[in-house]
Formats: C-alpha cells, structure tokens, sequence
C-alpha cells in the first residue's frame, strides 16, 4: 500500500490513503487516554517550571482547552480554529506575563508527550509506528508553529497598541497668551516620542506664530544623552523658526545628566518652574501682570 | 540657466524671495547681489525668505551666514524667514545651527524684527 506523504494538513485534498485512518485511529487514542496524557502533560509544564506566573488549577484549565483543541487540530486537519484559540489564549496570558518560551514549551511538551504515548501504544510494530508517526509528525508541527507564531502575533500587536497610547497620551502644544505656547511633558522621555514631541512643536509654533516657548520637563524623571541632544536640537530648530524655548522644570537627575553630557548651556534657556518660565515669557514679549486693586461697592 | 531672485525694496528694506531650489552658483549669485544692492539703495535691512525651500543643505546655510556678515559690514541687519518645520528638524540633525544669523518665523515678523533692530519707527506698507 503506498502512503502518500502529506505534508499539509489538509487531509481532504489527498488520495483516499491509509493517512487519513491513520490519523483517525491516532486522534481516537489520543481522546480515549485524553484524561491520563493530559495530566502527564500538566505534570511536565511543572516540572519544566514553565507557567509559573499561572497556578495549579489555571495551568489545568488551560491545559485542558489546550488539549481539546490540538486534537481537534489533529482531527479535522485545519488550522483555522487553532489559530482563533491561540490568538484567545494569548490575549488571555500575555498580560499574566506568560513569556514566549513558556508557551512554545509547553506545546512542544505536549507535542512530546502524546508521540510517547504513541510510541507505548505501537511498540510492537515498528513499521505501523512509524507510518502513525509519519502521520503524527509534520501535523504536530504545525500545530506548534501556529500557537507560536499566534502567541507572537498577539505580544506585537499588543506591544503596537500600547504604543499608540503613548503617543496619545503626549500632551499637545497648548497657547496660553498670544504668541507663548507651553509644552508640558510627562512620562517616560524615549528617542521616539522626543522626536515626535520636536515635530509637533514645530508645527505648532507656525501655527501659533510663536515667539516664546516654554518646555516644561516637571513630569520627566530622567533622560539619556540621546533625550537630552534632542532637546537641545528641538531649543535650535525652534530658533529657526523664530522662537526662543525656555526649559523649565530640570530634575536634579536631569541637571546632572545635562552636565554630565556636557551640553553647551549657553543653547539653553532655562528657569526652575513653570510658573517662573512662564513669568520670563511674558517678560520677553513685553507683557506686564498687574494686580486689580479691588474698589469696595459703597451701599 | 541661472536662477534669478526677485529682490523687492520695501522702504529701507531689501527682500529676497527664493521661489526655488538654488544651485551653489546660484547662491553665491544672490549674495553678491544682495550685498552690492545693499550699498547702491541704503538699506538698512535684508529679508531672505525661504519658505519654499524644501532643503537647506551645509552650503547654502555657509553662503547665507557669509551674506549675514558682508551685509552686516556694508552696514544693513539680515534676518532669515521662512524656515520650514522639517528643514529646520533636518539642519540641527545635520548639526547646522546658522547661530549667528537671525531668524524669524515669517515676512511680517522678519519686518518687525528688522523695525526693531533698526529702530525704524514706521514702515510704508
């Protein structure tokens, strides 16, 4: 009987060959002993110490879903429903902090324990062993890549998102006179987002006519050298555009960072707060803020 | 085939419109011209716009800064307009500062600019 060497899954394509009831005769055994491989299974991921963000009975759970699923996998030879479960467990346990390895052992750990138990089940004969492994094999690998390739789709995508959110979360270039225009950073200050933030006030003071800007770090704990050149350059290409930057706000880390780095601070205008930066850009457009004396209403 | 400037005279004022990219020769064209228009119309100011330039390469930020101090020497302030956002980003990424020249956002700032340093109370609009 020749056996025809599938190398996809999808055993409905192939000539009517013992592959298919090889297949079928593996996914009965693998459902009859579901309860004692998948326990074995659960066994190993503790034995491999992989999980270890996840509890005793959680890893049963998801061993259990897991398990029902790479034989169904097995079963109907498409990877659709695999890849929707894989996507679903991963939303599940990234933000458990499941890391990568964890997830491709475990499903290799569970790819090893099932040929074992086939290896138990066909030892007497080894040519019937190795066509249910021929069988077995190149499906149980692509059951693995695709939980892997899912889990790692997921991470990225999320990573891409939360992403997105910071910059969201980047304040927007605020006008609070007529030609002064404040920038308050807060967060985390990355290569990135500096540059993104020098974009975006750039074009704010074309937009505003800016003469004066005042660039408040209060919010930012530390910098590198990169954040700290980038800044000076975001001081000098504002002066290109006609306006001057005062720089509020320096933490003592950052002050230190600043010297350290040896920044030429004769590019920098700074004042220790916002409300003193704000005072010296009023000062240098020519305004003046005088208090109302309060005139009492005679009755 | 060189590339001509219009230079307008405003009052006291030259200004310089660049309209396109300019080749070296070109530049160093402008200079010259400016410098020689300064002294046979008096001014006491030039404006260089450049707000359709798109680049602002090592050289040309040289031979503009080289216009400031001739001018400068024939007596007349110079202010650079027109800087656009990402030229700007693009020449401190590059480390060209132009730190001695002055800027200014636009022509009307360019003219208060050069009102002020001149001290020239009124300009014919």
């Amino acid at each position: 009987m020749k056996i025809a060497k599938d190398q996809s899954l999808d055993i409905q394509e192939t000539v009517p060959s013992s592959t298919a009831e090889l297949l079928r005769q593996l996914v009965a055994h693998l459902r009859q002993n579901r309860t004692d491989l998948r326990e074995e299974w659960a066994r190993r991921i503790t034995q491999a110490e992989l999980l270890t963000a996840m509890d005793d009975e959680e890893i049963f759970a998801e061993a259990t879903s897991v398990y029902d699923n790479y034989v169904e996998a097995l079963e109907t030879g498409t990877l659709e429903a695999l890849q929707a479960y894989s996507r679903n467990l991963s939303e599940r346990i990234i933000p458990r902090g499941v890391q990568t390895d964890e997830v491709v052992g475990i499903v290799l750990l569970l790819r090893d324990v099932l040929a074992r138990s086939l290896f138990a089940k066909y030892q007497a004969d080894f040519n019937l062993l190795n066509r249910i492994l021929d069988a077995y094999e190149p499906a149980a690998n692509r059951i693995a890549n695709t939980v892997a390739v899912g889990f790692v789709q997921e991470r990225e995508r999320i990573i891409r998102q939360q992403q997105d959110a910071i910059r969201e979360l980047s304040t927007p270039v605020l006008q609070v006179r007529e030609r002064l225009l404040i920038l308050p950073i807060i967060g985390v200050m990355d290569p990135q987002r500096a540059r993104q933030l020098t974009e975006q006030l750039l074009r704010g003071i074309r937009a505003n006519r800016a003469r004066v800007v005042v660039i408040d770090i209060t919010g930012v704990a530390a910098i590198d050298s990169h954040v700290a050149n980038h800044l000076v350059q975001t001081v000098e290409a504002s002066r290109l555009l006609g306006a001057t930057v005062i720089v509020t706000g320096l933490s003592p880390e950052i002050a230190q960072t600043l010297v350290n780095i040896g920044v030429d601070l004769g590019k920098m205008n700074t004042v220790g707060d916002l409300q003193g930066g704000i005072e010296e850009a009023e000062r240098l457009l020519g305004y003046k803020v005088v208090a109302l004396t309060e005139a009492t209403p005679q009755d | 085939m060189p590339v001509p400037v219009p230079i307008l005279k405003q009052s006291h004022y030259l200004i310089a419109t660049i309209q396109s990219a300019l080749n070296d020769a070109d530049l160093l064209r402008l200079r010259d011209k400016l410098v020689d228009k300064v002294g046979s119309l008096r001014s006491k100011g030039v404006i260089v716009d450049v707000t359709a330039l798109d680049v602002l390469d090592s050289f040309a930020s040289r031979t503009v800064r080289d216009l400031a101090y001739m001018i400068r020497l024939r007596g007349a302030e110079t202010v650079i307009v027109g800087i656009q956002p990402e030229v700007a980003f693009a020449m401190v990424q590059l480390g060209i500062t132009m730190e001695d020249v002055a800027t200014a956002l636009d022509l009307e700032e360019g003219l208060a600019y050069l009102d002020r340093k001149t001290q020239h109370g009124k300009r014919a609009l």
